[in-house]
């Protein structure tokens, strides 16, 4: 496949590992923020190849994760409504909410269906007129845009049975949340690539100016990764803390400005708590007025109580980079895939996922 | 407290069954594994992993039951009426049996259009011509509409055992070669790509076909054949993981050496899967000394309609109960079976 | 973010913010949405995801990162052999 399989050359990889260590003097400590970036960092084996003194640590970036418990536990109550089609990524079937998951409430008899685009959910709402259909609409910047447009059109062709349940979240808070925690060890960001896709990357400036930590807007193949890792070291080392972008066939400064445009028409920036980290201001996206009928939280009754979380899951200090995955007590045996306690165990993205289902088997001496 | 490496996984967390129970993960297995086969008092030495290997009267003959509730009915590469057949010769040749005379049990919905039964009877016709099997028994009942999905087949298949020898993990052991017999995923992709939701305009085709004659072939050359899966739910990773564990050895395959279509890879990217996860109909690995393995793989390659065998992987005694995989860029990491079934992302 | 899918565009229909195509991806072809990439054209590749084209692929862009990574590649071999002091 053009544009992957270049990306995925062993050769390639290998090379620039070797770059790296050469470049190397000291220890960095270096977020990944994308959840798609751990992912394949776990997968390809990337830890594995970059030198000792560099040590990855992997950020919130996983829009799943951070969904707080009680917007699943909304998104169960409305999938119960008979009358309701429930539609999803597949990603948040499996998220545990305060009692069950998605996928438990569809085996008791809720409508839910795993659609690849917001456009299906929203396909389905006008063949079944008779149907309320809702969509899950979660994520970070790069699928927002998605879920505007569905909306936007819906307005447009007046569709009416159809609402969001909106859990967008915005990285460059969560970085600053990040960077201005005293318990802080993170000096540089791979920031994710695709959502500088839609947004640009100007805002970056203002934090690494303030903070002093070079960003370089990475893609997702492991030689992005590895070219990502080198270029903050390369920044490190010499003593500088600029915005880079390493991914430059596929992000430009501007950003996407149709996609931002339609986002400025349909949301607006609120404050959003977000799971384990707890609420950061102006975060997240919610409808704006004009789109405010569209919103599945207005639209049904339901409760809006906080959750607390589960004692043991310490989801919060991994999203964050303090802790990794296999330093917390429940990994691997209290908390799995098949009964996991936290969302960073069940996301496909969740560090504690790819750690565990990635996970690497030290050879017997 | 529950351990997920080694212990059934504890029913009582799940009170009602869920999909994933049917994925042919780590839930399957424990449904299996803590509420059947226990019930069944059902493990035996008949036991094997696709049927049960038993004697009577002299004769050694394989049996073995298949149920198919494939959405949609009719899918590109084929119909519920052809896994119908395949599904349950497979299972047969993989206890090393031939396949000879099936059952068919139809369950199907109120207002199931006659033409529909008819495609799918005529679909069976032809799988089991093709397969040399007879279908010799079988039973018809009407649900009423709304409490199926058209139509659900339940097969079961008898066969006569070509060898005695325990076609099964405990024969394996280090140094056994694994062979795959085709490339992987096709199937899975074949039946998601046609699924509401998830709709793509590409002909990726089921790669459903019977393995009999394959696997008889095999045992005529002579190859000592230690163990075999045939490719279903859960996928190629499912099928080593079961072997593995079973037999408490390490199985390490290598990612380039496992053919993928380049449009079923497609697919897979643009939906977030693995393939290696991804259910086969037509596909088996089989693992055999070393000695033996080129040999085998010759066979393989020349029953096969499309593509070559492969040689994927080894057995070694570096790890117990473990499969490993070295992946694309080099590096080796564990490959596990996933508790249930593998859903399609967008993150 | 997250999954986002190199395609080629095969065909586009309609235009303004509502166009959409056929992309390929190794041969499996997707409808996606193309009103994000208002500029890409037939042939051009696109980054999918969640059934949207989110930007197009850069391919001159691609191509000199790819020859200054060679290089680095190359120049690290050559280290390698001979390491300076």
């Amino acid at each position: 496949m053009k544009y992957v399989d270049e990306y995925r050359d062993a050769d390639a990889v290998h090379q620039l590992a070797d770059e790296l260590a050469r470049i190397t003097t000291r220890p960095w400590t270096i977020m990944e923020v994308c959840g798609g970036q751990t992912h394949a960092i776990m997968k390809f084996g990337i830890d594995t190849l970059i030198p000792d003194d560099v040590t990855l640590v992997h950020g919130p970036g996983c829009p799943v994760c951070v969904t707080p418990l009680e917007l699943i536990d909304q998104a169960i109550e409305i999938a119960a409504i008979p009358q309701v089609i429930f539609c999803s990524f597949g990603d948040m079937l499996r998220v545990p909410g305060s009692a069950r998951d998605l996928l438990t409430a569809k085996a008791h008899g809720g409508d839910v269906r795993i659609v690849y685009s917001p456009l299906d959910a929203l396909r389905l709402a006008r063949e079944n007129p008779d149907r309320e259909v809702v969509f899950f609409a979660v994520g970070f910047e790069t699928t927002a845009p998605a879920n505007a447009m569905t909306v936007y059109q819906a307005k447009r062709e007046g569709v009416e049975n159809f609402s969001l349940l909106v859990s967008h979240v915005l990285v460059p808070p969560a970085m600053e949340a990040i960077l201005s925690s005293p318990s802080n060890t993170v000096q540089g960001f791979l920031a994710a690539g695709h959502v500088c896709t839609i947004m640009g990357y100007s805002e970056y400036e203002a934090l690494t100016e303030r903070y002093n930590a070079p960003i370089v807007v990475t893609g997702f193949e492991p030689l992005d990764i590895l070219h990502g890792v080198l270029m903050c070291v390369e920044q490190l080392e010499s003593g500088r803390s600029d915005v880079e972008n390493q991914y430059t066939r596929a992000v430009r400064q501007e950003g996407n400005v149709a996609a931002q445009g339609v986002l400025a028409e349909v949301f607006r920036v609120v404050a959003r708590k977000w799971r384990g980290l707890g609420e950061i201001p102006e975060s997240g996206f919610a409808l704006a007025p004009d789109y405010a009928q569209f919103d599945a939280g207005s639209r049904f009754d339901v409760a809006d109580v906080s959750v607390p979380e589960p004692e043991e899951c310490v989801s919060g200090l991994v999203l964050q980079g303090v802790m990794k995955p296999d330093e917390c007590a429940a990994f691997g045996t209290a908390c799995t895939p098949e009964a996991p306690l936290g969302a960073t165990m069940v996301s496909s993205e969740g560090a504690c996922a790819a750690y565990y289902r990635y996970r690497r088997v030290a050879d017997p001496a | 407290m529950p351990d997920g490496f080694t212990c059934p996984s504890p029913l009582g967390d799940h009170s009602h069954v869920q999909l994933a129970h049917g994925g042919g993960g780590r839930l399957t297995n424990a449904l299996i594994e803590g509420m059947f086969a226990p019930a069944f008092d059902a493990d035996g030495p008949e036991r094997r992993h696709d049927g049960a290997a038993i004697t009577i009267g002299g004769a050694r003959l394989a049996f073995t039951t298949d149920s198919y509730v494939v959405d949609p009915l009719f899918f590109p590469g084929g119909s519920i009426g052809y896994l119908a057949v395949n599904g349950t010769v497979n299972d047969l040749a993989m206890c090393g049996a031939r396949p000879l005379y099936l059952s068919v049990g139809m369950i199907i919905e109120e207002g199931l259009p006659m033409e529909t039964l008819w495609r799918v009877t005529q679909d069976m016709k032809r799988a089991a011509d093709a397969a040399n099997v007879k279908v010799v028994t079988g039973d018809t009942k009407v649900l009423d509409r709304g409490k199926g999905d058209g139509l659900f087949i339940n097969t079961a298949g008898i066969g006569l055992r070509e060898t005695d020898a325990d076609i099964s993990p405990s024969s394996v052991r280090p140094g056994d070669a694994v062979l795959l017999s085709g490339d992987i995923a096709r199937h899975g992709m074949a039946v998601m790509t046609v699924r509401e939701g998830l709709e793509f305009d590409t002909t990726i085709e089921s790669d459903c076909a019977p393995l009999a004659g394959v696997v008889l072939a095999l045992f005529e050359a002579g190859i000592d054949v230690r163990c075999m899966r045939d490719l279903t739910r859960g996928g190629l990773a499912s099928a080593l993981v079961e072997i593995a564990e079973a037999r408490g050895v390490h199985v390490v395959v290598r990612e380039s050496a496992v053919p993928v279509l380049e449009d079923v890879r497609g697919a897979c990217e643009i939906l977030g899967l693995d393939p290696m996860y991804v259910a086969n109909e037509g596909r088996f690995i089989a693992i055999v000394g070393p000695e033996d393995a080129d040999a085998a793989l010759d066979i393989m390659t020349r029953h096969a309609v499309d593509g070559p065998a492969s040689r994927i992987g080894e057995v070694t005694d570096r790890h117990e109960g473990l499969v490993t995989v070295v992946g694309q860029i080099g590096a080796e990491r564990v490959l596990d079976m996933l508790s249930g079934e593998q859903l399609p992302r967008i993150c | 973010m997250c999954l986002g899918v190199p395609g080629r565009i095969e065909t586009i229909q309609g235009d303004g913010l509502l166009r959409v195509g056929k992309v390929t991806f190794g041969g499996a072809v997707k409808e996606a949405h193309l009103g994000y990439v208002p500029e890409a054209i037939v042939g051009d590749y696109v980054i999918v995801h969640a059934g949207f084209a989110i930007s197009t692929v850069d391919e001159d862009e691609a191509a000199r990162i790819f020859d200054y990574l060679r290089q680095i590649g190359e120049l690290a071999e050559l280290e390698e052999a001979n390491p300076s002091a």
